[in-house]
């Protein structure tokens, strides 16, 4: 004659050593809690389907905190409430590893509302187990969002009310209303036939992980005699009489079938791929530039302003570009913070031969003004002897100060006769480096095809180059 | 189920409670269909009185075993027939 | 061209991914969201994951999971996300989960504005959330450096199991400068300790719970002799002309760039002014201040902020030298020509 032996399933570690010196053949749990059978239930599913040693559990914040005491898988100890981001992260990193959030009421529905919510909806390839036992156990039987009405807890002491606590949640059928989840489920650990009922889910809600199906959801309505003050065989009975008829024992929603598996495709990337993908790959050697080019070079404090949409921040990026690529210090940064005013778009750029403090130019010795409001606003912060180009087409004024260098040019005209009003910052970098000629403005062919992102666009912009180099050879030859 | 097949001996009985591991809580007890679980009055090391196998009338179905909340403290030896 | 011309905070996350980095999840928040935005851009092409997260809260926590998996993570956010994170980190600091952080500071207390202060110090550079820990923290001042020191703080973080912080300011984030990046992407170590949900590794716990006193108690001790050690390997700073300096001027991020220009001014006008950069704010380059206290006359801290990164100076110092204090709050920057005013009053 031959016997089955039902005993503790594998997937428990032989001594419990993690919970301290003594009793380690025996959970902390208290007599009658129901933590224990669903431990028993979940460690017998994962020896099962043998993947106890691909398995993560999730331990939370509630009597519960020390189930890694118990699971012979990996385990993880996770914020209060955060189980779901923590596994969220854990199966996102190795999508093999089976990945089981362990949540009691507190912890899923009060404080962790929200990450269990959101790794619902993202359909996380992960099982969670929710213990619903309508209290909160280990901080000594508070009230829980799931405490029945009229439920006496040591913060309801004269029972749960609607006006002060409203409803009990019901957290499986909030999650069913989810596009994503697979499988929800609200199970009951009374009698034989609902802990069969739960064998079932867990089970379920553990393959469909393996066959990542998607995220699955078990609730289990479980006993706490000692929070609730009542025996173990009573809590059963209370669950029966109180708990199952206001959070029904029942599927509310079971998709697995008609879910596809889900395969995450995992390899590694050459460098030549890593710097590819990082536009990387394009930056080569150092430019050959005469040394006396970077010792002379002026420092540019420049100041680039006018309407959104008139190209002054890419015009500076353009500048800063050219610069650096003829090995020159540069910062660019855009108009920013307090810095801002009059409602301008500007940015400051600073092109150097050595290396550069502040990127802010609060006194600029270059000043372009794309619109009359930038005129206004920057007019007299320039230094003495400094540049000014004025777009004529747009600022119907002229220069307030004496002591600074103009230059008027219709950038705006010259670039709408070429086709592209938004070229006009162009034209103004071709006459900007041709009156000054710090830098052969032909070194702008050589950024403005990387820099442009409509391909199609980048001849025109060239043109608007040499149109602002012409204009200045017409009208500011020196 | 976690099946393992064993050879043993057809005198022991077919439900066993590990004494020391058993916190008392009854729910065996409750949920024995045949009644063959009892409290005993005695004090095991846990300092509960813990439940025993009454000796007889036990037929290895199981529910004691996924009513108890201890991983180690039920045993049950479910007899399978021989294939022929 | 040798270099990119690219912002700070996409220099952070070109940076993380040469380091190995693999997993981002973040929240969007000004003036942090450019770091999001490379990161839901590029993860996605090399194979790695970007969630952007319910919360901040989440995202932290989903760095829990991903570095217990044994994998390089960051997140990044500035001063109202990082006080939300602060649970998260004190959990990671606890379990010893490496993991990168960047906080691009904006203006506090409350909700504050967008711009640029450093307000953030004490939580970031004290601990912030409870307990007794410490953050390696690195303060980048230029977007070379928002690579370069996002790289080593995916090391340190390693090397300590450790969270580490990338903490700047908004201008440095927003600017845009010539990057030379690495061209070999760092292999991610094999982590004894992690869960990578194998056989080998499940005998792994990752906690931050321990309650017997005495193993608390114990693994605290542990804790801080790690930060000790932190303390005396991993200082970084930048000093320039402190060996003859009758005022040095201390600042970091943005003010440190400020203060270079004020330095340069002021000593072509023969004035005898030094610059220290601390480029670790934990560890502090205490070691170094307390020397140079020794030849200075005083010391001028500029900051964003109401003080904070000033205590560090002061206890360096420890009363032998004035350290003098000049801030701008609310997201207000100096000017150079400000800060050369301040300083003139005390030389």
């Amino acid at each position: 004659m031959k016997a089955a032996v039902l005993e503790k399933p594998k997937a428990f570690y032989d001594k419990f050593e993690r919970k301290g010196k003594t009793q380690q053949e025996t959970t902390h749990y208290c007599p009658g809690c129901g933590h224990g059978n669903l431990h028993k239930i979940i460690t017998e599913a994962l020896s099962e389907f043998g993947v106890d040693d691909r398995s993560i559990i999730v331990s939370p914040v509630g009597c519960s905190v020390f189930a890694y005491y118990y699971f012979d898988t990996g385990n993880i100890q996770a914020a209060h409430g955060r189980a779901p981001a923590v596994a969220t992260g854990l199966k996102r990193s190795n999508p093999e590893s089976i990945v089981i959030s362990y949540q009691g009421d507190g912890d899923l529905a009060a404080i962790g509302g929200d990450e269990i919510l959101q790794a619902a909806n993202r359909g996380e390839n992960m099982t969670v187990i929710f213990v619903n036992n309508a209290i909160y156990g280990m901080t000594g039987g508070q009230m829980a969002p799931t405490t029945l009405v009229g439920q006496k807890t040591t913060t309801s002491p004269y029972g749960r009310k609607i006006e002060n606590e409203g409803y009990p949640i019901r957290m499986s059928e909030i999650i069913a209303t989810l596009e994503a989840p697979v499988y929800v489920e609200r199970t009951a650990l009374v009698d034989f036939k609902t802990i069969n009922h739960t064998k079932r889910a867990i089970r379920k809600a553990i393959k469909n992980q393996i066959d990542k199906k998607g995220f699955s959801f078990v609730e289990v309505l479980a006993p706490c005699p000692t929070g609730w003050k009542i025996t173990p065989v009573d809590s059963q009975k209370w669950i029966q009489q109180h708990m199952m008829p206001y959070f029904p024992v029942q599927a509310f929603k079971d998709v697995s079938d008609q879910r596809e598996s889900m395969e995450i495709e995992q390899r590694d990337y050459s460098d030549q791929e890593v710097l590819d993908v990082l536009g990387l790959s394009q930056l080569g050697e150092k430019k050959q530039v005469p040394a006396s080019f970077i010792e002379n070079f002026p420092t540019q404090f420049m100041k680039i302003a006018g309407f959104g949409g008139q190209g002054v921040l890419s015009a500076g990026v353009v500048m800063a570009a050219c610069a650096m690529n003829e090995n020159l210090e540069v910062t660019w940064i855009p108009s920013y913070g307090p810095e801002m005013r009059g409602g301008t778009a500007n940015c400051s750029v600073i092109l150097s031969n050595s290396r550069i403090g502040s990127p802010l130019t609060t006194n600029p010795n270059v000043l372009i003004v794309m619109n009359g409001p930038s005129l206004d606003a920057f007019e007299d912060d320039v230094q003495p002897n400094g540049l000014i180009i004025v777009n004529t087409s747009i600022v119907d004024r002229r220069v307030k100060r004496d002591d600074v260098d103009v230059l008027y040019i219709p950038l705006t005209e010259i670039a709408s006769g070429l086709g592209l009003t938004a070229a006009a910052n162009m034209v103004c970098l071709g006459a900007y480096l041709e009156y000054t000629k710090l830098i052969d403005y032909k070194s702008l062919f050589e950024i403005v095809p990387l820099a442009i992102k409509k391909k199609h666009l980048v001849d025109t912009n060239l043109k608007a180059i040499k149109e602002g180099v012409k204009y200045i050879r017409e009208n500011y030859s020196r | 189920m976690t099946e393992e097949y064993v050879e043993i001996d057809l005198s022991l009985p077919s439900m066993k409670v590990v004494s020391n591991l058993c916190k008392g809580c009854g729910l065996c007890i409750e949920h024995c269909p045949k009644d063959c679980i009892e409290f005993t009055d005695k004090f095991n090391e846990l300092g509960y009185k813990y439940a025993k196998y009454s000796g007889e009338g036990c037929t290895g179905c199981g529910i004691c075993f996924y009513a108890c909340p201890e991983p180690g403290a039920i045993i049950v030896y479910k007899k399978v027939r021989e294939k022929k | 061209m040798q270099k990119e011309l690219i912002k700070g905070n996409e220099a952070v996350i070109k940076g993380a991914l040469m380091a190995g980095c693999s997993l981002y999840f973040g929240y969007p928040i000004t003036p942090a969201s450019e770091i999001a935005q490379a990161a839901a851009y590029y993860f996605p092409l090399l194979g790695g994951t970007f969630v952007q997260a319910e919360s901040e809260v989440a995202a932290i926590n989903m760095v829990y999971g991903a570095s217990a998996a044994g994998k390089r993570v960051m997140t990044a956010s500035s001063g109202p996300g990082l006080s939300l994170k602060q649970e998260g980190i004190s959990y990671c600091a606890g379990a010893e989960l490496p993991c990168v952080i960047a906080d691009i500071m904006r203006a506090g207390p409350g909700l504050g504005n967008i711009w640029p202060e450093q307000g953030d110090y004490n939580q970031m550079v004290k601990g912030g959330g409870h307990g007794n820990y410490r953050n390696i923290v690195l303060a980048p001042n230029s977007a070379q450096e928002m690579c370069d020191l996002t790289m080593k703080a995916f090391e340190l973080a390693d090397i300590y199991r450790n969270p580490c912080i990338v903490i700047t300011d908004a201008y440095i984030g927003q600017m845009m400068e010539p990057v030379e990046f690495p061209t070999t992407r760092k292999k991610v170590p094999y982590k004894e300790w992690a869960l990578y949900g194998d056989e080998k590794s499940k005998k792994n716990l990752v906690t931050s719970i321990l309650m017997n006193t005495h193993l608390e108690e114990e693994h605290n001790k542990k804790l801080q002799k790690k930060y000790q050690t932190i303390a005396e390997n991993e200082v970084l700073y930048e000093a320039l002309n402190t060996e003859d300096a009758d005022i040095v001027l201390v600042g970091y991020g943005i003010i440190s760039r400020i203060l270079l220009n004020v330095m340069e001014i002021l000593r072509k006008q023969d004035k005898k002014v030094g610059l220290i950069r601390p480029i670790t704010l934990f560890p502090f380059p205490s070691d170094f201040i307390s020397q140079a206290a020794d030849s200075v006359k005083s010391f001028l801290v500029v900051e964003l902020s109401n003080g904070q990164m000033i205590d560090d100076v002061k206890l360096a110092v420890n009363g032998r030298k004035d350290v003098h204090f000049y801030n701008r709050m609310g997201g207000a920057v100096p000017s150079v020509d400000e800060i050369v005013d301040v300083v003139k009053k005390f030389i």
